[in-house]
């Protein structure tokens, strides 16, 4: 009994250890904004690796996503008569659910993954070490550029993502399923709030791009120096963030609607 | 790694398409492109019962639209609901007998205010009064007074 209760306690202390450990990195990395003012150079390449890498594993789920939304929903709406309201469904989902969510969630298996992978084995072969030798800071130089780019891309990508679902869904319902063009785009206007739906989206794909570099560089910086302790953290990273997306969306939304 | 210009072309490129995805989806999928941010003025129009007419809600006049639901009070001491229409600049001649009533559109959609004129030649201005109304029509009440008159034939 002391027992279980000690694992409960023990595994307690880790977590907000770990938790205090992360907030003090975050603001670590923070503090190395003012280095990216003066050296750009550092941001446009992370946000190669994680954003421009990440284009089109993104442009095909939206695609894809926003096709099959149309061909489910007309399916369904049909059967109503209000396969007029069609192209409505498929921008509300895709603004206020989708786009942000599954952009987190492939963003954290692309680019989040990676970019522990990149950070634990730098960790892992000296080369954060070497930086600090050199007395260079490694969280300024390497951490907080990776931080900065993961964070403006994301809601970059999700943008990407619900303009190439609603372009699939109106290529699925209008060009083979026969919903009124006109219909579809009117429709939609009407019923889609640029402050209720599009901002709130927005809003939400920063605060999970925030999320997500924060676990993968965390998890990337903290992690064992080892190939066990690498792979550990990437597959952490991923877990970590999808849940955390997934959890923080609900309370944005319950938040966010009226 | 490729060559610094190619990555700056490639990251400068998908800024580039991001924020054209962002445009169009405020100016084509959001109503922020439709907004009309054309002048208005405002007229007032008191009904007993406004259904569930919303601000924002569209006003139209034979079917054109020709201004937006701005506000929607109430009266405590007429316990009527005072409804702000804002009319598009554009459309300055309509007479100020005109005719408002809340419709909907279809069985189930959205209500909006529609526009009779009347033939007066005077407009209506800014700040003016609908005097004429008819309130929206509410299912349960229809509902409920055909039911009435059923029940009122079989007695005789």
């Amino acid at each position: 009994m002391t027992g279980w209760l000690a694992r409960l306690g023990a595994g307690w202390i880790r977590a907000v250890r770990h938790l205090g450990r992360a907030l003090l990195l975050l603001l670590r990395i923070l503090e190395g904004i003012d280095e990216l003012i003066r050296r750009p150079r550092l941001l446009v390449e992370q946000l190669f690796s994680v954003g421009v890498l990440t284009v089109l594993i993104i442009a095909v789920s939206g695609l894809f996503v926003g096709m099959v939304l149309s061909l489910q929903g007309y399916h369904i709406l049909s059967q109503f008569k209000a396969d007029s309201a069609l192209g409505v469904m498929v921008a509300a989902s895709l603004l206020r659910e989708l786009g942000p969510v599954v952009t987190a969630l492939l963003f954290s298996g692309r680019a989040g993954s990676a970019l522990t992978a990149e950070i634990g084995l730098m960790k892992a072969t000296e080369q954060l070490s070497g930086l600090e030798m050199m007395a260079v800071d490694p969280v300024r130089r390497v951490l907080t550029p990776r931080f900065m780019a993961g964070f403006l891309a994301m809601p970059l990508l999700a943008a990407l993502f619900s303009a190439l679902g609603v372009i699939g869904g109106w290529f699925v319902g209008v060009g083979l399923l026969g919903v009124d063009d006109g219909t579809w785009w009117v429709q939609m206007q009407a019923r889609i709030d640029w402050h209720q739906d599009l901002l709130n989206g927005i809003i939400k794909s920063l605060v999970f791009g925030w999320v997500c570099t924060w676990i993968a560089v965390f998890q990337g910086y903290n992690c064992l120096p080892t190939s066990a302790g690498v792979s550990g953290a990437t597959t952490r990273t991923v877990v970590h963030s999808s849940l955390a997306v997934l959890g923080l969306d609900f309370v944005l939304t319950a938040l966010m609607i009226k | 790694m490729k060559t610094n210009k190619t990555v700056e072309i490639l990251v400068g490129l998908f800024v580039a398409a991001a924020l054209l995805a962002l445009f169009f989806l405020a100016m084509k999928v959001s109503n922020l492109g439709a907004l009309d941010t054309s002048e208005t003025y405002r007229v007032t129009a008191r009904f007993d019962n406004i259904g569930s007419l919303k601000e924002k809600a569209p006003v139209k006049m034979a079917g054109v639209e020709v201004g937006r639901v701005s506000h929607i009070g109430f009266d405590q001491a007429r316990y009527q609901a005072v409804v702000e229409l804002a009319i598009y600049k554009k459309f300055d001649q309509i007479p100020d007998d005109t005719f408002a009533k809340i419709l909907t559109a279809g069985l189930l959609g959205e209500q909006y205010v529609g526009l009779e004129p009347g033939g007066s030649d005077t407009y209506l201005k800014e700040g003016g009064e609908i005097d004429v109304t008819q309130s929206a029509m509410v299912l349960e009440e229809v509902i409920g007074q055909f039911i009435f008159e059923k029940a009122g034939e079989r007695k005789k």
